[in-house]
């Protein structure tokens, strides 16, 4: 059997199917969190019951590509939750009517139950339940009020098997509902409804944008950088380096398997960034370096995301972003980018037309730099002195502005109008946000670490082969000539491909100049994707996209670095 | 006392009117109605960015953005201001 969850955009469906599941998803205060779906299971009377989380729809006559997938979705299900926002029920009710329409059992779950009251809502659920013709439950989905009672009432759904309407005999029959179950008293705006209209108005909003993100980037820089210097540098110091000398030792000192798990290590101290080994720089690069800023940012991003600010920067971005050829709701997948491009790119379906997908698909995986590498960059270039880090920073939005206008100009297709609901802001719940911040580093474990092993065990094989010789010589004329880098960088610029914070790493060695290090960083972070961004890439744009999208990668990466390197 | 019919994108900020038509294709018309924009609403006007940006309406306690030519083609009768 297939429970869907079917709703509007940003009413709750995914919180609910946590709730239903036990399965995580990633759940914001923004319509369009999710753009595909999910699968879970519950169990329902000792039966094992498949519960589906479905893209957002307003309407199942769609008039997006979100609401294609629900429409579609509909055929296969047995069962309807149709969650409805109980502080918006006018609007949710037409979506809710063209289910009972159809040969379905349904059974609605009036979530943000707790908001009606203190917005002066009043609905009266027994007439809206003889109206309907189906269960109605009222819930909580965040506190997880009233998911018990859902679940029991799941086997009470029943399709009312409404006539069908034209779309205006929906919303007359929606107003006569409405008049029926409802009673709005009036009551003054609060000041969080005062902070919410002037976080959209043009110049309180501007300034309001300038203090959130100034404040965020500070945050995540403090949050990271204590994390990095109190608790985990010190254990890999004290605790780590140790081990290491005593395995070294054991080792002989030399030889093939200590130059895999150890690297070069010289004297009595270990250079966990320099040495290359899996148990050194292996160990040391994801967890010393990365990991730290990584849950910094994505705790920042959860907070963001569910405090509904994220919209709202939307609308203010939004004339801006159309000079990109994107419009404002593009700058959500950009923000994501900068955690981790294979989200954000995944994200850009939140994008009506193709055109738009692609512009903002090749904009982050060129210009959009992932969590990893500007962990990275902070971490070896920030010693050279903030300017760097910097010119880095300011290169990578120069060219993310360029490109995109010439994007727009280039790209064909078009570009539709901004049309989003600004969800109302509410105070972040630290369980969900915890949650959200576990379930994205969990990720980040899970998948980063066996690459950045993978990336190192290359390295090291091809070094003890004498490979990267033939190579360095080969490509030096570009890399030298063209970029300024000694040779022996062309590897670093290889392996990024697998990874780009393991890549930086390996700029470390080579005792670049401050200058050298910023075009290896800017090129590195421009240049070829990561295998994940590739792939994904591959699997959202097609291969011609992709294609596309990698070579004006390469073709922007070397004319960028190039001028980086003549003129500063 | 005449009645002003105009345009979202020529409503004042805080002006409240009830929309009377939405003059566009069968596309618009759809998408707007999808999210509750059809005649005989009553929308305030909450704000609108500079340079052809999108405009910002409340209407039933939910606020929502449209973009500026997409505004453009929506109908307001305004009510009156008392002062």
């Amino acid at each position: 059997m297939k429970i869907l969850l079917i709703g509007n955009p940003n009413v709750g469906k995914s919180v609910i199917f946590s709730r239903l599941t036990g399965v995580n998803v990633i759940a914001s205060n923004y319509p369009g969190t999710t753009v595909g779906y999910t699968k879970g299971l519950m169990k329902l009377g000792g039966e094992k019951v498949e519960v589906i989380d479905v893209p957002g729809a307003y309407t199942l006559k769609p008039t997006s590509e979100a609401e294609e997938v629900a429409r579609q979705m509909l055929e296969s299900g047995d069962i309807v939750i149709n969650v409805v926002n109980a502080t918006n029920l006018e609007r949710n009710l037409f979506l809710t009517l063209q289910l009972l329409e159809r040969n379905i059992p349904v059974i609605v779950a009036l979530n943000m139950w707790d908001d009606t009251k203190h917005r002066g809502i009043d609905i009266e659920l027994d007439k809206l339940r003889q109206l309907l013709g189906v269960p109605v439950i009222p819930t909580v989905a965040t506190t997880g009020e009233g998911i018990k009672e859902l679940v029991r009432s799941i086997p009470r759904s029943i399709s009312p098997e409404m006539p069908v309407r034209s779309r205006d005999e929906r919303w007359v029959a929606i107003g006569s509902i409405i008049e029926q179950v409802q009673r709005v008293t009036h009551r003054h705006h609060t000041w969080f409804e005062r902070l919410a209209d002037a976080s959209v108005k043009p110049l309180s909003g501007g300034i309001i944008a300038l203090i959130v993100l100034v404040s965020a980037f500070f945050i995540v820089r403090l949050i990271g950088e204590s994390l990095i210097g109190y608790a985990i540098e010190p254990q890999f110091e004290n605790f780590w380096a140790p081990v290491i000398l005593r395995l070294s030792s054991f080792l002989g000192g030399d030889g093939f398997l200590h130059h895999i798990l150890i690297g070069k290590i010289t004297g009595e101290k270990v250079n966990f960034v320099e040495s290359f080994g899996l148990l050194t720089s292996g160990l040391y690069v994801p967890f010393a370096m990365v990991l730290p800023y990584i849950i910094a940012f994505y705790l920042m991003l959860g907070l963001l995301e569910d405090s509904g600010y994220l919209p709202r920067l939307a609308v203010l971005m939004d004339t801006v972003m159309h000079r990109l050829g994107l419009h404002g709701y593009a700058i959500i997948p950009t923000l994501l980018g900068l955690g981790c491009n294979v989200p954000a790119i995944l994200a850009t379906r939140i994008l009506e037309s193709n055109r738009e997908r692609f512009i903002a698909a090749a904009l982050i995986s060129i210009a959009v730099p992932c969590a990893a590498l500007q962990a990275m960059i902070f971490g070896l270039l920030g010693e050279r002195g903030g300017q760097y880090v910097a010119i880095v920073y300011g290169t990578l939005f120069v060219v993310w502005v360029i490109l995109g206008v010439i994007l727009r100009y280039v790209a064909r297709g078009f570009t539709p109008e901004l049309l989003i609901e600004i969800p109302p802001y509410r105070l972040p719940q630290w369980r969900t946000v915890l949650q959200k911040l576990w379930m994205r580093v969990y990720s980040f474990l899970g998948e980063a670490i066996p690459i950045i092993f993978g990336a190192i065990l290359v390295i090291n094989l091809l070094d003890i082969l004498g490979i990267f010789g033939a190579i360095a010589n080969f490509t030096a004329p570009v890399v030298t000539g063209l970029l300024g880098l000694p040779k022996e960088a062309v590897v670093a610029l290889l392996i990024g491909f697998l990874r780009k914070d393991v890549a930086v790493g390996m700029l470390a060695p080579l005792a670049l100049t401050a200058k050298q290090l910023v075009v290896g960083s800017v090129v590195l972070a421009m240049s070829f994707p990561c295998i994940a961004t590739f792939l994904v890439l591959l699997r959202e744009l097609g291969m011609v996209g992709m294609l596309k999208t990698t070579g004006i990668m390469v073709v922007v990466a070397l004319i960028v670095g190039g001028l980086l390197n003549a003129v500063f | 006392m005449s009645e002003r019919v105009i345009s979202l994108t020529w409503m004042q900020t805080g002006q409240s009117g009830t929309v009377i038509q939405i003059q566009g294709g069968i596309g618009l018309v759809s998408r707007l109605t999808a999210l509750g924009i059809r005649p005989g609403k009553r929308i305030t006007k909450v704000s609108s960015m500079f340079i052809r940006g999108p405009v910002i309406i409340e209407m039933d306690r939910t606020q929502l953005a449209i973009g500026f030519g997409m505004a453009n083609r929506v109908i307001v009768k305004l009510e009156e201001t008392r002062r």
